[in-house]
C-alpha cells in the first residue's frame, strides 16, 4: 500500500500519507519512524505482513473507507445480487456497532466462550449427515432443511477484508455465519421478503448500519402485496422479537443442534413467527 | 566539482533512476546515462549507509560532497567491510572509480560522527530507499507491483490478474480514467497514421481497443482517399468503383490486416465477443502469444503496438527485441504506457487518486481490490520516459522519441527499425 514518493516536502506530509494510504490509526500495525527528509521511504516489501492483522485483511485509510461505504451502498442497491457489496458495506460502516456487540459478548459467559474459542460454521466443520439424522423439529435438522430447500451453503460467506481490528473481524464473521441460523430460527426463506424481515430483526439486535440500511431500503424492490404483508405483520413481529430477544451472538449454536427450535426460540426470546 | 567526486558507483545513487541524462544532483557531475544495463544489485551494508549520508547531507549542505572527497583522498581506513564480488566487478567497468572499501570506511567514520539515534533512523531509511527503488532487486527476481517475486512467478501472477479482470476490463478502464483512455488511444492512432495496406501487430491487445480503432482509421482513410479522387475529378479505377459499391467487403481496404496477440486467453475471448458485437470481422485475427517470444516470422509487420501491456511483461528487453525482429525494415514500434509525471502538483494528485480511489473502484465495480492495487503499483515500477527510451534504443530502434500525454501520466514511445 505504500509508495516510493520521490518528491514530497515535509510540509505536505499529511497529503502524502493520505496519498499513500497509511493504515488506520485504530490498527495495531507496525509504526514506521517518520522523518522530515525529502526522500521518505516506506517498507512496502514487508508491508503486507506488517499491516495485515489477519489473513485477508486489506488496510484502508479513512478516505478509502468512506468511498467504499458510499460505493458499496450504491452498488448493493443497483445490483442486489452483489452480496459482496453488502458485506463490504457492513465492514466499513460497522465499527462502533461491532464494538458494542463485542462488549455484549464479553459480558456474557457463553459469548465470552465464543470469543475465546472462535468457532467457525463451515461445511468442513459441520457434520451435515449427522444433523440430517436428527429428529424433526430439532434445531440442527431444521437448519439442514433450510440449507437444502433454499440451496445455500455456509461456505459462501465473504471473508472479512476491511475491519481494522482482528477481534472485531471475528465478530462480524460470526455475525455473517449466524445469519443463516437466524433464517432458521425466524422461519424465513431466502427470498427478498424473508431477507428483509431478517434484516429488520438484525438491525434491532446488532445496530449495524448495514442492517439498518438494508431494512429500510430493501422493501423498495418488493411488490405491493408483499409490501403489505411486510408492514402489517412481519415487521412489527420482527421488531418486537428483536427487542425482546437477548443478543443472538451470545449463543453457542454448535452445542445446541439437538435442542428443539421452539425451546431455542424461547430461550433467546424470539416470539412465535406469524403464518405468511 | 571534479569527476573524482564519483567515488561511488552511479547505480548506488538512489536518485539514479530519475536523473535526466546529463546531471546528477548528488554527484554534481556530468555523466552519460546508462553505462551499465541491467542494473546491478543495490549496495549492502556500509555502502548503503554512505550513500544515504551523502543524499541526506547533500540536501542540507551542498558542499558536503567535498567532505566525503576529503575522506576519500585521505585514505581514511577505519574498518573494512565485505562488498559483494560481482558489484566490485561491475563497478570496475564504470567510468568513475568507486572505492567500496573506502566508501565503507567513510561510512563508518561518518556514522561515528553522528548520533547513534540518527544512524538507526538513517539505516531504516536506507533499507526503505533500496527496497523501494525501481529495478534494484537481486538476480532472478523481479517486481510484481511493490512486491518482489521470482521471475517465473510474475508471469503467472500477472496472468491470474488479467484472467480475473477480463470481463470488467473495459468498464474499469472507463471508470478509472474517466473515459480519457479513449482519447489516449485515439492519439496513438493519429500518431501511427496508418494508410490502407498497413499490417499491424497489436501485442497485449486483449480486448481489441487499438485493433478496432485501427480498422476504423484505415476505413476512413480509404473513404477520404476516394473522396479526394472524386473531388479532383480523377478517374477512379474499376477496382475502386466496385469496392465503393460493394456492400460486403471481403477485406479491409488496401489489404490492411490486424493481428491481435495476447498471452491471456480470457482477454482474447472478451475481445472476440466485442468484435462480434461491434461488427468487426474482416482483416482481424486473434493469436495467443507471449510478447517475449512472438509466434511470428521475422520482418512481417509494418507497425507493432503495445498499449498498456509492456509493464506487465517480465523481461521488457526481450519483448523489445522481439518487436525489432518481427517488424519489417522501415517498420514502426509504438508503445502507449503509463509513465512518470513531471509536474509535482499533478504527481501528488495522481498518487492520491491512484492509491486511494482506484483500488476502491476495483472492489466496487469488479469485486477485486488486489488486482487494481497491483495495477497502480506496477505503474510506479515502470521505468521513466528517458530510461524506457534508452531501452528501446538498446533493442536497435532508431529515431526513438516519446511524447507525454496528460502531464506525463501516459507516454507514447515511438521508434523505427531502419
Amino acid at each position: 500500500m505504500g509508495g516510493w514518493l520521490r518528491r514530497a516536502p515535509g510540509s505536505l506530509r499529511g497529503l502524502r500519507h493520505l496519498a499513500l494510504g497509511s493504515p488506520a490509526s485504530a490498527g495495531r500495525g507496525y509504526q514506521l519512524p517518520h522523518t522530515d527528509l525529502t526522500v521518505t521511504p516506506e517498507e512496502h516489501v514487508d508491508e503486507e505482513t506488517y499491516y495485515q492483522l489477519y489473513p485477508g485483511h486489506i488496510p484502508t485509510s479513512p478516505l478509502q473507507k468512506a468511498l467504499l461505504s458510499a460505493g458499496s451502498a450504491f452498488m448493493a442497491l443497483y445490483n442486489p445480487y452483489r452480496h459482496d457489496m453488502v458485506a463490504v458495506l457492513g465492514e466499513t460502516t460497522g465499527s462502533s456497532a461491532l464494538r458494542s456487540l463485542r462488549d455484549k459478548m464479553r459480558h456474557d459467559p457463553e459469548g465470552y466462550q465464543i470469543l475465546q474459542e472462535r468457532p467457525r460454521i463451515r461445511l468442513s466443520t459441520l457434520d451435515v449427515t449427522g444433523l440430517r439424522g436428527l429428529s424433526d423439529g430439532t434445531f440442527g435438522r431444521e437448519y439442514v432443511r433450510f440449507l437444502d430447500s433454499n440451496r445455500v451453503s455456509p461456505d459462501t460467506r465473504m471473508p472479512v477484508k476491511f475491519v481494522d481490528d482482528e477481534e472485531l473481524a471475528y465478530v462480524i464473521q460470526r455475525y455473517r455465519e449466524v445469519h443463516d441460523l437466524m433464517h432458521t430460527l425466524l422461519g424465513m426463506p431466502t427470498n427478498m421478503l424473508g431477507e428483509v424481515v431478517v434484516k429488520w430483526f438484525e438491525a434491532i439486535q446488532t445496530g449495524l448500519p448495514m442492517c439498518i440500511l438494508g431494512a429500510v431500503f430493501g422493501p423498495v424492490r418488493l411488490n405491493a402485496r408483499k409490501l403489505q404483508i411486510l408492514t402489517m405483520e412481519l415487521i412489527p413481529w420482527a421488531v418486537q422479537s428483536g427487542r425482546n430477544a437477548s443478543c443472538v451472538l451470545n449463543f453457542y449454536y454448535e452445542n445446541r443442534w439437538e435442542q428443539t427450535v421452539e425451546s431455542l426460540r424461547e430461550e433467546i426470546g424470539i416470539l412465535h413467527p406469524p403464518a405468511i | 566539482m571534479t569527476k573524482s567526486l564519483h567515488f561511488l558507483p552511479l547505480s548506488s545513487c538512489p536518485k539514479y533512476m530519475e536523473c535526466p541524462p546529463h546531471t546528477c544532483p548528488v554527484h554534481l557531475t556530468q555523466y552519460p546515462v546508462f553505462q551499465q544495463w541491467p542494473m546491478p544489485a543495490a549496495p549492502e551494508g556500509m555502502n548503503r549507509t554512505v550513500v544515504i549520508l551523502q543524499v541526506v547531507l547533500h540536501k542540507w549542505i551542498p558542499e558536503s560532497n567535498s567532505v566525503f572527497f576529503w575522506f576519500a583522498e585521505a585514505g581514511f581506513q577505519l574498518a573494512g567491510t565485505e562488498v559483494s564480488h560481482d558489484s566490485e566487478l561491475r563497478y570496475a567497468s564504470a567510468k568513475f572509480t568507486p572505492l567500496p572499501k573506502m566508501a565503507a570506511s567513510i561510512g563508518v567514520a561518518a556514522c561515528r560522527a553522528l548520533h547513534s539515534r540518527c544512524r538507526g533512523k538513517l539505516l531504516s531509511i536506507g533499507r526503505g530507499l533500496f527496497s523501494g527503488a525501481r529495478c534494484l532487486v537481486a538476480e532472478g527476481e523481479t517486481n510484481f507491483g511493490f512486491q518482489t517475486v521470482s521471475e517465473a512467478e510474475k508471469g503467472e501472477k500477472v496472468y491470474r490478474v488479467f484472467e480475473s479482470v477480463a470481463k470488467k476490463y473495459d468498464i474499469m478502464n472507463d471508470s478509472m480514467s474517466l473515459g480519457i483512455h479513449r482519447l489516449w488511444k485515439d492519439i496513438l492512432l493519429h500518431q501511427m497514421n496508418p494508410y490502407p495496406g498497413t499490417q499491424l501487430l497489436d501485442v497485449a491487445g486483449g480486448t481489441g481497443d487499438i485493433a478496432f480503432r485501427f480498422i476504423n482509421y484505415v476505413r476512413s482513410q480509404w473513404e477520404h482517399q476516394i473522396r479526394q479522387k472524386l473531388k479532383s475529378h480523377q478517374n477512379l479505377s474499376w477496382q475502386e468503383i466496385s469496392k465503393s459499391y460493394e456492400e460486403e467487403e471481403l477485406k479491409l481496404p488496401g489489404g490492411s490486416q490486424v493481428v491481435v496477440c495476447d498471452i491471456n486467453k480470457e482477454m482474447l475471448k472478451v475481445g472476440k465477443q466485442k468484435a462480434q458485437h461491434l461488427g468487426y470481422s474482416k482483416g482481424l485475427s486473434w493469436v495467443v502469444g507471449n510478447a517475449e517470444e512472438l509466434p511470428f516470422n521475422d520482418n512481417k509487420f509494418d507497425v507493432y503496438t503495445i498499449a498498456f501491456g509492456i509493464r506487465n511483461v517480465t523481461h521488457i528487453d526481450q519483448a523489445l527485441q522481439e518487436a525489432y525482429r518481427v517488424l519489417k525494415p522501415g517498420g514502426r514500434f509504438l508503445c502507449l504506457e503509463f509513465s512518470q509525471v513531471n509536474n509535482p502538483i499533478v504527481s501528488r494528485l495522481y498518487d492520491l487518486y491512484s492509491f486511494q480511489v482506484i483500488p476502491v473502484l476495483g472492489e466496487i465495480i469488479a469485486g477485486d481490490w488486489k488486482s487494481y492495487q497491483y495495477l497502480v503499483e506496477s505503474i510506479r515500477r515502470f521505468p521513466a520516459q528517458e530510461v524506457f527510451k534508452a531501452m528501446i534504443e538498446d533493442a536497435g530502434f532508431l529515431k526513438v522519441e516519446y511524447r507525454n500525454l496528460t502531464a506525463g501520466i501516459v507516454a507514447i514511445h515511438s521508434g523505427f527499425k531502419l
